[in-house]
């Protein structure tokens, strides 16, 4: 209990893009145990959007050994709005994180309102295609979509590459605080070496304008909040957002 | 004059190679250096107090305003003396004694 009264609730530190070989379990069990030792509590790994039930719960039993607790991901990347709404509603209701990558600027806008929609993510190298601005933002302020920001790039980029990223993502985070859009800091990664702790993460996070709290509330609030209202959604009482059925039968 | 405050990290080395003190040292003053530069990494008052070769664990010290910097440039790290490697900071305290309590 703090000096306010106000109890003190631990962060259960979040990786939203945690790449791991679906094949090859010694190696996802290692990844996930590296995960654990350096502080992580949720997981949420990515999977094609073909991915069969046992590939899932595989990696779910893994997780578990580890004492990590495991969420499923898809990553869509729509050529057209169309294709976008399509695999949305095909998808939805079979992962926990739903991320569109945005190619293209009607992409990135139709992905931004969809409420089924939980991040956008934009392409890293390709510096005219990173379509967040303001007008992004709005309409990601009025749905439910984060942000995302992968840290593999800023670890193994350099030099001038590096350095127009860092600017691209300062402006970015900036417009997304502006317009209240919630920024999801993951790592991306699929090699233990380049695992960060949490802390790290936000120390990384600092480079593009996030300060420590917030840096440390995009690896652990912002992400685990939109695991949490996904699995309320998909659980069998869901009808919705604030309604689900607690009882069922003629004596209700 | 007011005094400097400084900050004490301990420091984990995850690598396959064992570096010598002044290759990891490298590491660090490069991770700095490329991430702010000269003038960034001449205010960080940047020394390494301890380096365990076995335990692959350091101690390193920096001013207080430029933790965060410091704590950034420590976790950009992917390679030391041409091998991969992380540099996690397992504790963060004003002094030495209180700095070996917290990592313990």
């Amino acid at each position: 209990m703090s000096g306010s009264g106000v109890a003190a609730v631990k962060r259960v530190f979040t990786d939203l893009h945690f790449c791991l070989n679906v094949k090859d379990a010694a190696a996802a069990l290692r990844m996930v145990n590296k995960a654990a030792t350096l502080g992580y509590g949720l997981v949420a790994v990515p999977f094609a959007t073909e991915a069969r039930v046992d590939e899932v719960a595989g990696l779910r039993a893994v997780c578990g050994e580890a004492g990590v607790d495991f969420a499923s991901r898809v990553d869509l990347r729509p050529r057209t709005q169309n294709e976008l709404m399509r695999q949305v509603r095909r998808l939805r209701r079979k992962f926990e994180v739903v991320c569109v990558s945005c190619e293209n600027k009607a992409v990135a806008r139709q992905a931004a309102k969809d409420r089924r929609v939980d991040l956008l993510s934009f392409p890293l190298l390709d510096f005219r295609r990173r379509f967040f601005d303001r007008a992004e933002a709005e309409l990601a302020s009025n749905s439910l979509a984060a942000l995302e920001v992968d840290m593999k790039p800023l670890l193994v980029l350099e030099g001038p590459a590096r350095v127009r990223l860092l600017s691209s993502l300062r402006r970015e985070v900036a417009v997304a605080r502006k317009f209240g859009v919630p920024v999801v800091v993951s790592s991306g990664v699929s090699k233990e070496l380049l695992l960060r702790k949490p802390r790290e993460m936000a120390a990384l996070a600092f480079l593009f304008g996030l300060d420590e709290v917030s840096g440390l509330d995009a690896v652990s609030q912002s992400a685990k909040a939109i695991v949490e209202r996904n699995r309320a959604k998909l659980r069998s009482g869901f009808v919705a957002p604030g309604v689900r059925v607690v009882k069922e039968g003629r004596d209700c | 004059m007011k005094r400097v405050k400084r900050r004490y990290l301990a420091l984990q080395l995850d690598s396959d190679g064992v570096p010598s003190r002044k290759e990891f040292l490298d590491a660090i003053w490069g991770a700095v250096t490329k991430l702010y530069g000269e003038h960034g990494a001449s205010l960080t008052s940047l020394a390494l107090i301890d380096y365990d070769l076995e335990r692959k664990t350091a101690v390193l010290r920096t001013s207080l305003a430029t933790l965060n910097l410091v704590r950034a440039s420590l976790a950009s790290i992917t390679s030391v003396a041409g091998s991969e490697a992380a540099v996690h900071v397992m504790a963060v305290s004003g002094t030495i004694k209180a700095l070996h309590k917290k990592a313990r």
